[in-house]
């Protein structure tokens, strides 16, 4: 099983990226996803930086990818989707897009977890296209992967493993909402809040978390200790989405837990909200099927 | 421009066609369809008996096959695109790429559409469903603004169809699992939507509760008016501040755009609404024949009639309606 770190889904200052990924290099994951995938606002990182990010990773011996965007609406982002695909790494493509572009580029990628593919048809398809790893739906339970990959798919399957769950994505900034302004007057407000906003209930409940244009869950999916049924169905990587604190503890604990070397669970400390499986037990995505 | 209606009932149906539709569309009765509510849509029979209702009035029926197939299931959505083109549908609506290509091997003359909840949103995406399945038209997910829809308009392979009226998905269509993450039922998969089976109503001495799953949506005052806990529209809290944080109750409503759609080549409008009644799809179908009508004859001096409008505006969810994403001030 190999581990690899998700892009970063918020909107962290410059300093704190470059920090982030000079700590990658020496964490026992094997490929990163770099990049911005919410909103093509968000431009504390130039193209050259991530390159320059991803070259230092490569340097440390991990494969890097660049991630798409995840909603593509003006022409300047598709713009900018082509030219993601001429910078001689390999993408992840999160919409049909960025699917189109790199198929009439000849360029391999990974299916991300918003293009849909839910059946053996659909993922045959986009592996005509050029696609070589994919990432089940979030909210795809076991018992259906299990059931895709009992024929050999002939193309590497990564889960969304760990972290809050990105649930949705709109044409509206719900930040720039919460604060009273207009998405194209937006402030950057989104950049207050490293992992996300939290939506409460009118109890005072924590229930979702806004990160701009995206809605995520309050909970951190944490499939940690499905690692052995993940590891018997044929899943071959394992995606942790970043959190802004302690995602060094969560790495090395999913590296020890997948060598036999630690429990396989995460201290409740490390998180930043309580850990759901409800997808993957086939239960609503929320839900968490033993106390931890 | 076509005028595109809904019909989860061959009553429901058969007023589309009376009130000026050109088109209607529908689906079975099971999950291969994105409102798969009790009660609602049409066995094989049925969509025999609409489609033969529908020609001999000179109007068109689409079958929407448009969530996504079970990894265990895949038969069942093969089996509904086999028995569209049996029963004589005129389009197929779908999302799922392999039910895609099935219905472009399987029924190559049988045209194609690509649902909205595919959220293709650029000519490169609009390429690749082109390409690969030759979909002759997409219907545009509801996250656009005008301006971009214009664009898109403009170097499209295929003919483009956008929503005009009746409630207001705020996410991106087919990219939103709020709803399976709290009751395990999402759009993509069992076509439903903060399903009835999940919602609680309660008093709590004057106020009234809703909750989905358990979750509570939202809290009504006595003078308020309660509105289903689709859980995108309640009113939550951020930093302390209780609003409808994500949207408030309304429905879509493109009126004052006809003449700006049609100007830009939009093949057909749509009118969002299954789950509806036939009282419903009838009075909805008349305003925009109407105003279809009106676009037509004179798009310069086109005004949207305030008698429709009004009726439109009863008929909306918590009586009020917005442009959505197609204004850049909603977004």
């Amino acid at each position: 099983m190999r581990i690899s770190l998700g892009p970063v889904l918020y909107f962290w200052p410059r300093n704190e990226v470059l920090d982030f990924y000079q700590q990658v290099r020496d964490w026992p994951v094997d490929r990163v996803y770099l990049g911005e995938t919410v909103c093509s606002k968000r431009r504390e990182l130039r193209a050259d930086d991530w390159l320059e990010i991803g070259a230092a990773l490569i340097d440390a011996g991990k494969e890097v990818l660049l991630s798409s965007l995840t909603l593509i609406e003006a022409r300047s982002e598709a713009g900018a989707l082509k030219r993601l695909c001429d910078r001689g790494l390999q993408i992840e493509a999160n919409d049909y897009s960025a699917v189109s572009v790199a198929e009439e580029k000849g360029l391999a990628f990974v299916g991300g977890s918003s293009l849909n593919l839910y059946n053996r048809p659909a993922i045959d398809v986009l592996k005509r296209a050029g696609m070589f790893a994919w990432v089940p739906p979030l909210e795809m339970p076991a018992r259906q992967l299990q059931a895709l990959l009992s024929a050999d798919l002939g193309i590497e399957t990564e889960v969304f493993a760990f972290g809050r769950m990105p649930l949705a994505w709109s044409a509206r900034c719900f930040a720039a909402r919460a604060q009273n302004r207009p998405k194209d007057d937006c402030g950057f407000v989104c950049k207050a809040y490293p992992d996300g906003l939290a939506m409460k209930t009118q109890e005072g409940e924590d229930f979702l978390v806004i990160n701009g244009i995206q809605t995520q869950s309050h909970h951190c999916v944490n499939l940690i200790r499905h690692l052995p049924i993940m590891n018997r169905m044929g899943v071959n990587t394992v995606r942790l989405s970043p959190q802004s604190r302690d995602m060094n503890k969560i790495v090395h604990r999913w590296a020890e837990a997948i060598a036999g070397s630690a429990p396989m669970q995460l201290e409740r400390e490390w998180l930043i909200a309580p850990p759901a499986d409800g997808y993957w037990m086939e239960e609503p995505g929320m839900l968490e099927s033993v106390t931890a | 421009m076509d005028l595109v209606c809904p019909a989860g009932s061959l009553p429901a149906l058969k007023s589309a066609v009376d009130e000026g539709a050109d088109v209607v569309y529908l689906g079975l009765k099971d999950a291969t369809n994105a409102r798969h509510f009790a009660g609602l849509n049409f066995t094989p029979k049925r969509i025999a008996e609409a489609v033969r209702y529908a020609h001999d009035r000179g109007a068109s029926v689409y079958m929407a096959i448009n969530t996504y197939a079970h990894a265990d299931g895949v038969e069942r959505w093969q089996s509904a695109v086999d028995q569209a083109a049996d029963l004589g549908a005129d389009a197929l609506i779908m999302a799922d790429t392999g039910v895609l290509d099935y219905a472009a091997r399987q029924h190559p003359d049988l045209p194609r559409h690509l649902s909205v909840q595919a959220s293709a949103t650029t000519r490169e995406a609009l390429d690749f469903y082109y390409r690969h399945f030759g979909i002759r038209r997409a219907v545009l997910p509801r996250v656009l603004a005008v301006q971009q829809v214009r664009a898109l308009a403009e170097d499209s392979p295929v003919e483009l169809e956008v929503f005009a009226f009746g409630s207001l998905c705020i996410m991106a269509e087919g990219r939103c699992q709020l709803s399976s993450y709290v009751t395990g039922q999402s759009p993509n998969t069992a076509g439903v939507c903060s399903p009835a089976s999940h919602v609680r109503w309660e008093e709590k001495g004057e106020i009234l509760e809703s909750r989905l799953n358990g979750k509570l949506i939202d809290r009504f005052q006595p003078q308020e008016r309660a509105g289903y806990p689709t859980l995108c529209k309640g009113r939550f809290y951020t930093e302390g501040h209780r609003h409808h944080a994500l949207e408030a109750p309304t429905s879509l409503n493109t009126a004052e755009l006809l003449p700006e759609l049609k100007a830009m080549g939009i093949s057909a409008v749509k009118i969002e609404g299954r789950q509806r009644s036939p009282a419903y799809v009838a009075a909805v179908t008349r305003v925009w024949r109407r105003l279809l009508d009106a676009v037509d004859r004179n798009p310069a001096r086109y005004q949207p009639d305030a008698e429709g409008q009004a009726t439109l505006s009863r008929l909306s969810e918590g009586s009020q309606t917005t442009l959505g994403a197609y204004a850049r001030t909603w977004q």
